[in-house]
């Protein structure tokens, strides 16, 4: 196969071996991770049944949960559940893990397009700016701030935003993803945009200063090319220069970014959820791992790496589209 | 930046360490006043509970009447002591794996390259709430969680590094020589190796020690009586609707200070270290 679409292909068939090796890996080693923790999850689960047990019945639960077999069959159990949909039952919420994650990703996915289309659009903005104005002032602020929102901790931020604005100034509540008291059948889509937006723009926060950076550099590029100079010759100004050769080298390579930074917006996601109370799968995974609740944590972190997985299959694939002479991966 | 070297012919370098040496002064003072300021100054009394910053209270107190700068400046070392812990183990980490996969057969390479994906494919929070989780939650848990994922952008660059410098003429004479591989490691590549590590690990520390809070904030980690810098900002959460500001602006700036500075130090260091700068 040649072309394009021939490449494409290779690279998706390529990665997807690569991602279900990772995906086994990750599943055995978080298997055995929970595994080799002190934290005894039947003790955990008794706690949460808040009722006296006695010993036969523990032992009963022992058996049924099937704690006593050995460690290697354990995982194949699990191994073989989980291809046949069934992750198990959480300990904390006492529903399937499955149904949990996908209503839980439901929230998570609201805040985390949104942060991320925000972060993509302001970082690239500001990327422009600098590339544009490279050296001089507005280049060096914008710098500057990116560098110093590097070094803040999203949590903190989310702390800051929510004295701000939802304590001082009461224009955002303070968080869940919609009115308190209110059953989640009935809550507007209007509610649900209104609390989600001081989340989104703290995760936002996060990740534009990286886009930026990258953007700037790579449209200094491109403004130091002999095309360019030739079409300022011709007599284009900056703006045209920025729209006829500018955008449509930077913007690919731009997105490519985004798409491979999907672990650190689910990694900050963990944390803005839980300064926000907002109900998705970052707080029910603090949670999980707080309350010993394995198997939800075990279904969150492989969930995540299946998320982390897909974002990077993407990136590859649009790398395909970018680069003709990038060189296949061997496999 | 041509203006200042003309205006300063000999000073610049001079300038840039100066500047490092104060940078360091500076952390190492925040850092001594951590460790050494006594538990007492930090235990406070329900009487002053809850008190804006006041001169007596610099950054005020928090709900049990404790001085949240004593507090916060012994969170910072604490912070700062398993930063430097973490980072210390992930370079060596990096260090290794780094140099086999350069130096090693070509299916050692593919399986680090196959690890460092695997270790980027969980997000580090997921993964370090995991470790912390298999280690029954506490010091080691944070310090192995941190070690383990902080790694991989320092194994790649320092397997980029030596695979560039084993291509270079005086490696191959060396060798042609007669040198043993571990007699080139030690001669040619790690002098060249050592700049580049240690301005890895200086810039690797701030991401843990930022990391350390977010894990500690969200309850992993240390306990909470600890004063660790997490831990006094995920208490002032529950009191952020009662106008209790200085609890969590405070201490965070802080923390953010003191990361901007680490990060400020790794650059002056690279300036100075690497032959490209080291001449200017």
């Amino acid at each position: 196969m040649k072309g394009i679409p021939g490449r494409l292909v290779r690279i998706f068939f390529s990665y997807s071996i690569k991602m279900i090796s990772l995906l086994l890996a990750v599943s055995a080693i978080s298997f055995v991770l929970v595994t080799a923790s002190p934290i005894d999850p039947i003790q955990q689960y008794l706690l949460g049944l808040g009722t006296a047990v006695s010993p036969q019945q523990r032992a009963e639960i022992e058996d049924y949960w099937g704690v006593n077999e050995p460690p290697a069959k354990r995982y194949l159990d699990w191994l073989s559940e989980l291809l046949h949909g069934n992750l198990g039952e959480s300990a904390l919420y006492r529903r399937p893990v499955g149904e949990i994650i996908s209503e839980r990703f439901q929230s998570s996915l609201a805040l985390m397009l949104c942060a991320w289309l925000l972060s993509g659009m302001i970082g690239f903005i500001l990327g422009c700016i600098m590339g544009m104005y490279q050296n001089r002032l507005p280049d060096r602020i914008i710098k500057k701030i990116c560098y110093i929102l590097s070094s803040v901790p999203t949590f903190w931020l989310g702390l800051v935003f929510l004295l701000v604005f939802s304590v001082w100034l009461k224009w955002f509540p303070i968080g869940f993803s919609g009115p308190v008291g209110i059953p989640e059948s009935q809550v507007t889509l209007r509610q649900r945009l209104y609390h989600l937006i001081l989340p989104a723009v703290t995760l936002s926060f996060m990740s534009f200063a990286n886009i930026a950076l990258h953007t700037r550099q790579k449209l200094a590029e491109v403004l130091g090319s002999e095309y360019v100079l030739f079409a300022r010759a011709r007599g284009e100004g900056d703006l045209t220069i920025l729209l006829r050769h500018g955008l449509r080298n930077i913007l690919i390579p731009g997105l490519t970014l985004q798409f491979a930074s999907f672990a650190e917006l689910f990694g900050g996601s963990v944390m803005a959820e839980n300064v926000f109370s907002y109900p998705g799968l970052g707080s029910a995974a603090s949670a999980a791992g707080l309350s010993g609740d394995v198997p939800l944590l075990l279904g969150i972190t492989l969930f995540s790496a299946l998320f982390v997985c897909t974002g990077n299959l993407i990136a590859n694939l649009l790398y395909g589209i970018i680069d003709p002479q990038i060189k296949e991966a061997a496999p | 930046m041509s203006i200042l070297k003309i205006s300063h012919p000999a000073g610049r370098r001079t300038r840039v360490v100066i500047l490092t040496i104060l940078i360091a002064l500076l952390l190492i003072t925040i850092y001594a006043m951590g460790i050494f300021i006594p538990d007492e100054a930090a235990a406070g009394s329900f009487l002053e509970a809850g008190q804006p910053p006041s001169w007596k209270h610099p950054f005020g107190t928090d709900m049990l009447g404790r001085d949240l700068l004593a507090r916060t400046l012994k969170g910072m070392a604490v912070s700062m002591t398993i930063g430097i812990a973490a980072s210390a183990v992930s370079a060596v980490i990096a260090v290794i794996t780094g140099i086999a996969a350069a130096a090693g057969s070509r299916y050692l390479d593919a399986s680090i390259g196959w690890l460092i994906d695997l270790v980027m494919s969980i997000p580090h929070t997921i993964l370090v709430i995991l470790i912390s989780f298999a280690m029954g939650r506490g010091l080691k848990g944070l310090l192995i969680g941190i070690a383990a994922t902080h790694w991989c952008s320092l194994a790649r660059l320092i397997r980029g590094e030596v695979l560039q410098l084993r291509s270079r003429q005086y490696v191959a004479v060396s060798r042609r020589l007669g040198r043993s591989g571990g007699w080139i490691l030690i001669h040619h590549l790690l002098p060249h190796l050592l700049p580049q590590l240690l301005t890895g690990l200086i810039l690797m520390f701030p991401h843990a020690i930022l990391h350390e809070a977010s894990v500690s904030f969200l309850g992993f980690g240390l306990p909470p009586e600890q004063p660790a810098i997490g831990i006094i900002l995920s208490e002032s959460m529950r009191y952020l609707s009662t106008g209790m500001w200085w609890s969590a602006v405070l201490p965070g700036l802080v923390l953010v200070l003191i990361v901007l500075l680490i990060d400020r130090l790794g650059e002056q260091l690279r300036l100075i270290l690497d032959p490209g700068s080291a001449q200017e």
